[in-house]
């Protein structure tokens, strides 16, 4: 694919190496000569000085034919006005920046309008990591897709599980939770499971479900959720804001510890359930003070990477049993922080990079179909295939217990207006919606394909 | 220095150029030359250590601009050596600095001589003599980089030291794409070119020798007049495509690309062209008394002054008995040369146009000291990087004339032959002033001062730098 990416920093930069060793045609454009050429010296892609906003640059950049066009400068205005214009200009998809917490209501509203495909924050998908990471146990697999709308939770059927010798259809009535199990691997062999499919010892099993209800599914079959009460995170940035509003809305108290007056002023305004402390994080009176002997979660966000790993590493000798999370900004420690076992390492621009090559894929894999996107899942084996659904005769306004669908494809998500519906057997989808389908079967273009 | 991977791509090559020689063989078939065993015989012996060197896998990958820089040497340096061989075996030229030599000059599109006779080679040698010019014009790594899926990084590292210019560009945002590209335009020219010397009456083995020389700027001929044994037709066409094939490739790229109002702003182009015809003018007139007509007079200041500034070569007149003026010029255009980018040689148009300016601009200095200036070449910032660099440049080019000047004397010929031997030789023309004029060839010059010319060759059509990083100590130590 032809892709253009303005901005060179970190996470262009990482975007860019990634995309070219896949083998797409990179195009770079960024004010700074040095950058470029950093990027130009030492990967197969082409780099082009000049500003991203401007409409000359660009269309030398080739934005007429482009299939992508990647905004990650540090302006949010600038990636969103380098959107627009590429989109005016012909580019196919658009990905900008834009990590404003002030912004993020307005995205999602101006997303339509500007033509975007997605936007990245690599705060916000931080903080949604983290979150994670501190809702469940590592037992537990967690995959997104559709854009990191939809969960897929893997986890491993024991011997003792009151799942043991049931049949799906059952599940509902003995464990009284709402989940739908798209597949279970089974000897290495991936099946979409009906109705009359009993899982036994062994199974690992991937099912969707809302936040809440999945708490109540791994209660109810034994599996213990580990989940951190309280969350000590010392640097108040904006990360810290998104993980502290996750945290505390699936009730987690959270404490914040941060330097500056002026952000604990604004923190404690937009926080109000949230605990927060003016000092320094690596005063060892004030942690003590506050309590790092017994929080369950300890998270260090400040923009010192060395600062982090120091503080991370003192927390694991107070407070073993605490779960542990690091950010860290640059890769070069990567195999020397590994070493020091202390816990998760979070890198937010590797992270924002990640979900951006998993678009592409997605894209990539989606060309020449009615496919929005398309996710490979357990390894591969499975995919998630996310369709706008049309007028498809036989499909719409019927409950889908009527519907006769493909043995091995599955409709595990309909997303009406936004609104994300895990689907039973009364479900309907109606013209217009987006619908999640996994599937053994690759190959699927069209969502009429899986009616039998 | 990651050595296994060079070692790799080097038995790459001669892969490769196992496969070009089947070329000559298929000529010798067709003519029924005994010849073409020699070349069969190298073509396998090649191929076989090529693909024995290429079947253990590198161990590392790792590639910097040094492993390139190494590797384009290596490469062309092992092509000539390989390509020299039949020469020998066949007889036609028995000593191998000789056949060397001649290969050199082939693959860097010198087109210089030492052999006297050249009509008595036999119809084998002759194409592939013709052949490597054609090959050596473009590049051989570009040609491999177009073929070989050579992923990763280390692409661009080889483009950047085997194509000219100060500053390399790639068309499209990947080398590979980039290469097939440039062999795509190479090719369409070529072939119109032989289509058109067929339509002119020649017969397909020639037309195809005079169409590798004239689109590799090279400047063999298969005939001792060089292009004074061909038509008038023929000259025109051929002065034609020296003409386009000096241009840089950009220039047909945004052709392709339906841009035509683009290479109006190449200000290389402009300054190449201007520099021609200003030339052919003047050379025009001061001959103007040698010839039957003002149109004769023309036809060949434009066709010399166009075989010299694209280092091509060809000769239609000996311009040895020509007066001084037009001799100077010529010597000024062979150092000049043509477009970077293009299959000519010499220090290129583009260095002394940002060179010209980047001495404007110390003038302005001058009387302006606090004066803030950028040097602006094709409407882009020329960083201080490329000034620099081209600086470094010249420096080295003058560092290689003098020392080979001084070796060459040691012949005793006269300052002329010598100092315009190396010239010729350093930007790839061909042909120089008295010993070693048009009508001449370069047989005269002892072992010595022939390795000089072949390390010269090879060092102006690499651009000098990547074999004295080949020379330079550092380049090979540990750290």
């Amino acid at each position: 694919m032809k892709i253009i990416i303005v901005g060179c920093g970190n996470v262009g930069s990482t975007i860019a190496r990634q995309l070219s060793l896949e083998g797409h045609n990179i195009t770079l454009v960024d004010v700074s000569e040095a950058a470029v050429r950093n990027i130009t010296e030492g990967y197969d892609v082409m780099g082009m000085i000049g500003s991203g906003t401007s409409l000359s640059v660009l269309k030398e950049a080739g934005i007429t034919d482009a299939d992508l066009v990647i905004s990650v400068t540090d302006s949010d205005e600038r990636n969103l006005l380098c959107c627009l214009l590429a989109k005016k200009a012909g580019a196919k998809h658009t990905i900008a920046r834009v990590r404003n917490p002030e912004y993020k209501e307005d995205v999602n509203l101006l997303r339509n309008d500007l033509g975007l495909s997605m936007f990245v924050n690599p705060e916000f998908d931080a903080a949604a990591e983290i979150a994670r990471l501190l809702r469940f146990p590592t037992a537990i697999e967690i995959d997104t897709f559709a854009r990191g709308r939809v969960e897929l939770l893997k986890f491993l059927v024991t011997e003792d599980s009151p799942l043991c010798g049931l049949a799906l259809k059952d599940i509902p009535a003995k464990i009284e939770t709402k989940i739908l199990i798209c597949a279970v691997e089974r000897d290495s062999e991936v099946l979409i499971p009906r109705g009359d499919f009993e899982l036994w010892e062994g199974d690992k099993v991937s099912f969707v479900a809302t936040t809440k209800e999945a708490t109540r599914f791994f209660k109810k079959v034994g599996i213990n959720q580990g989940k951190a009460r309280t969350c000590m995170i010392v640097g108040g940035g904006d990360t810290a804001l998104y993980l502290a509003q996750k945290l505390i809305a699936s009730g987690v108290e959270v404490k914040i510890i941060d330097r500056s007056k002026a952000r604990c002023d604004e923190l404690a305004e937009m926080l109000p359930e949230a605990v927060i402390i003016r000092g320094d994080g690596q005063d060892k009176g004030l942690l003590s003070e506050e309590g790092i002997d017994r929080t369950e979660s300890f998270v260090t966000l400040t923009n010192f990477d060395e600062s982090n790993v120091m503080m991370s590493i003192y927390a694991k000798k107070i407070n073993p049993k605490a779960k542990l999370v690091t950010k860290v900004h640059r890769s070069t420690y990567d195999d020397i922080i590994d070493d020091m076992n202390i816990g998760s390492i979070i890198n937010p621009k590797l992270l924002a990079s990640e979900h951006v090559v998993k678009y592409v894929r997605s894209m990539q894999n989606t060309v020449g179909s009615n496919i929005e996107s398309l996710y490979k899942l357990n390894g591969g084996r499975i995919e998630a295939l996310e369709f706008k659904v049309k007028d498809v005769e036989g499909l719409i306004d019927t409950p889908l217990m009527n519907l006769k669908i493909k043995n091995n494809a599955l409709i595990c998500c309909i997303v009406h207006n936004g609104a994300i519906e895990i689907p039973g057997g009364g479900s309907v989808i109606k013209s217009g919606d987006m619908v999640i389908v996994v599937t053994t079967e690759s190959g699927l273009s069209d969502i009429s394909d899986i009616l039998d | 220095m990651n050595k296994s991977i060079i070692r790799y791509i080097l038995s790459r090559v001669l892969q490769f150029e196992g496969v070009f020689m089947l070329l000559p063989c298929i000529v010798a078939l067709i003519y029924g030359e005994k010849h073409g065993l020699y070349f069969l015989a190298t073509a396998i012996v090649s191929f076989a250590l090529g693909t024995l060197g290429g079947l253990i896998k590198p161990k590392s990958t790792v590639f910097y601009a040094r492993e390139g820089f190494v590797t384009v040497s290596l490469s062309w340096i092992l092509l000539s050596l390989v390509g020299a061989i039949p020469f020998v075996l066949t007889g036609e030229i028995p000593n191998y600095v000789d056949a060397l030599f001649e290969t050199v000059s082939g693959f860097t599109t010198t087109g210089s001589t030492i052999l006297r006779d050249v009509e008595y080679l036999s119809k084998t040698s002759q194409f592939w003599r013709c052949f490597i010019i054609w090959i050596g014009g473009m590049g051989v790594l570009v040609f491999i980089m177009a073929i070989l899926p050579l992923s990763g990084s280390y692409n661009m590292h080889l483009m950047r030291a085997e194509s000219t210019g100060a500053d390399v560009g790639k068309l499209v945002p990947k080398v590979k794409n980039t290469a097939k590209l440039l062999y795509g335009m190479y090719i369409s020219i070529s072939c119109i070119l032989l289509i058109l010397l067929m339509i002119a009456g020649l017969d397909l083995y020639n037309a195809l020798l005079l169409m590798f020389s004239t689109v590799g700027t090279g400047g063999f001929c298969n005939v001792n007049a060089s292009l004074g044994g061909f038509s008038h037709t023929v000259q025109v066409i051929t002065i034609v495509f020296m003409i386009l094939c000096g241009i840089n490739f950009n220039a047909y790229f945004f052709l392709v690309m339906r841009k035509p109002k683009e290479i109006l702003k190449m200000e290389e182009v402009r300054y190449y062209l201007g520099m021609l015809f200003v030339s052919t003018a003047v050379i025009t007139w001061c001959i103007r008394g040698s010839f039957g007509s003002l149109y004769e007079a023309f036809h060949n200041a434009i066709f010399h002054a166009a075989s010299i500034v694209t280092t091509t070569g060809f000769a239609l007149t000996d311009y040895e008995v020509w007066p001084m003026l037009p001799k100077a010029i010529l010597i000024m255009l062979t150092v000049v040369g043509a477009c970077a980018g293009a299959t000519a040689g010499g220090i290129k148009v583009s260095r002394f146009v940002i060179l010209l300016k980047v001495l404007k601009r110390e003038l302005e200095k001058l009387t302006h000291p606090r004066s803030v200036k950028k040097v602006r070449f094709n409407g882009q910032t020329v960083s201080e990087d490329t000034v620099n660099s081209i600086i470094g440049f010249l420096i080295a080019y003058f560092f290689v004339l003098i020392i080979s000047f001084l070796i060459l004397s040691i012949n005793g010929f006269d300052f002329t032959t010598n100092i315009t031997a190396v010239l010729t030789t350093l930007s790839n023309v061909g042909p120089g002033l008295g010993g070693v004029g048009p009508a001449q060839n370069f047989a005269d010059y002892n072992m010595l001062s022939k390795s000089v010319l072949v390390i010269d060759m090879l060092a102006g059509r690499l651009e000098i730098l990547p074999i004295f990083v080949l020379l330079y100590a550092g380049t090979w130590k540990r750290n």
